[in-house]
């Protein structure tokens, strides 16, 4: 069973029917038992850092996520939320990924850095399987993870900048998959199945 | 690279997809389930829905129709149309939508923008501008393109930015419903005056209107609505010559 954290910030209906659409089991819980008892952990996160940030701490969940050995996926926010800082609100994450996530400069860009843009992936990661290196996916992020040694795909906006990560059990993904049509099903398929 | 996006927008009166003419008379468009299941297998790169019946009553109903579009398509959309407050707003992302589109309240009360994009974030704020060519000056229109407001478009653009949102939907009024293209020279007064990504809209009639849209341009999306509904123009064709004419879309 998948537990999708919410923790009532997000908008978790696209990943809720992804996950329909894979017939997957899953709950939706932003409590520890919940993220105790489940196989994996889908963190989609939307909105702000240190809001998001605070709202761990609030239910308990700031230290179980630091630690926890499952396999755990953080999606856009998600993913930034598991640095170790912030520079949005200037708050400290979970501290798994060590790096700050910075803003990307606007007065040169674009930003949000909004669309569909290419992630390049290197790596035989099975996060990828069968997701062609520069394919596609949907972004909409105004900061960003430099790049570091856990990443397992680039993608350029101005800078490279890491648009997925993997260390240990902890996956993250800058874009959405949830709203990258058919190769972003994959990979959350990938996810579920091979992770 | 970013791809440049198109963006059919799917203007609905009781769950059915209409067409305005000039901002006008209405005409049946079709189902919108089945017209967003379209888009989405022929590589549209977003869906923008804009209640124009938007009362409170049918509020209901809207949010009912974004939560089945939601679990039909793949990829980001925008609902737009008579959103006044946070509870609004809050409802349609929960749904499953991914942006509103806010109008005629970002005029009345610049706060919502500030607040909301605070609340949910820049990416999921979208304000539109309507504007129209009023003796040789951009105005912004607000009710559907009804009202004048008195203010300059390029500096609504550039304050609506300031207050927090995301992106700019841009409608030419005076090109709206003619098919003779983008208005290019304000699109381009805009773009070289802010920094959030802009999404153009009216006037195009052919594939050559996107083209010259994006071509040498920072614009980042073109909207159209009859011109994918009556399969005047279809998105994989459009593409396609967009790519041959070396402009970066998603295939």
């Amino acid at each position: 069973m998948i537990t999708v954290l919410d923790y009532g910030a997000g908008n978790i209906a696209s990943v809720k029917n992804v996950l329909d659409e894979l017939k997957v089991d899953y709950l939706i819980s932003s409590r520890e038992m919940d993220l105790c008892k489940g196989d994996k952990i889908i963190f989609p996160g939307v909105g702000e850092a240190s809001f998001a940030i605070r709202k761990l701490h609030l239910m308990n969940l700031f230290n179980l996520l630091r630690i926890i050995k499952k396999p755990f996926l953080g999606i856009c926010l998600g993913m930034q939320l598991l640095a170790d800082k912030s520079e949005e609100g200037n708050v400290s994450c979970l501290g798994v990924f060590p790096g700050t996530i910075k803003k990307f400069d606007y007065s040169a860009l674009q930003v949000p850095h909004m669309g569909w843009n290419n992630v390049d992936h290197r790596s035989d990661n099975k996060l990828f399987h069968n997701i062609k290196s520069g394919e596609l996916f949907y972004f909409a992020n105004s900061y960003y993870m430099p790049e570091n040694e856990y990443q397992i795909a680039t993608t350029e906006y101005g800078i490279t900048f890491a648009s997925a990560m993997m260390k240990n059990n902890f996956y993250g993904v800058q874009f959405h998959p949830e709203k990258s049509g058919v190769p972003g099903i994959q990979l959350i398929k990938n996810f579920i199945e091979l992770c | 690279m970013v791809t440049k996006r198109i963006i059919p927008c799917l203007d609905i009166k009781d769950r059915v997809v209409v067409k305005g003419v000039n901002f006008k008379s209405l005409e049946y468009a079709g189902d919108a389930i089945e017209l967003s299941m379209k888009y989405y297998k022929d590589l549209a790169d977003e869906l923008v829905f804009l209640d124009i019946t938007a009362t409170e009553e049918k509020r209901k109903t809207l949010i009912e129709l974004v939560k089945e579009i939601a679990k039909v398509i793949r990829i980001p959309f925008t609902v737009g149309g008579g959103i006044s407050t946070l509870e609004n707003i809050h409802e349609l992302l929960f749904a499953g939508a991914d942006k509103v589109s806010l109008n005629t309240i970002a005029v009345k009360n610049k706060s919502l923008i500030s607040e909301a994009a605070k609340k949910f974030g820049s990416q999921a704020i979208v304000t539109a501008v309507d504007v129209n060519l009023i003796n040789g000056k951009y105005e912004v229109f607000i009710k559907a393109g009804k009202e004048a407001t008195g203010l300059d478009g390029v500096e609504w653009c550039k304050e609506l930015q300031d207050l927090g949102a995301g992106e700019l939907l841009i409608t030419s009024m005076n090109k709206d419903g003619t098919k003779s293209g983008f208005d290019l020279e304000f699109l381009s007064k805009v773009e070289k005056s802010v920094s959030i990504p802009i999404i153009a809209s009216g006037g195009a009639g052919k594939k050559e209107d996107f083209r010259d849209l994006f071509t040498d341009s920072g614009i980042s999306a073109g909207l159209a609505a009859s011109l994918f509904h009556y399969n005047i123009l279809l998105i994989p064709e459009l593409k396609k010559y967009l790519s041959e004419n070396d402009i970066k879309v998603r295939l």
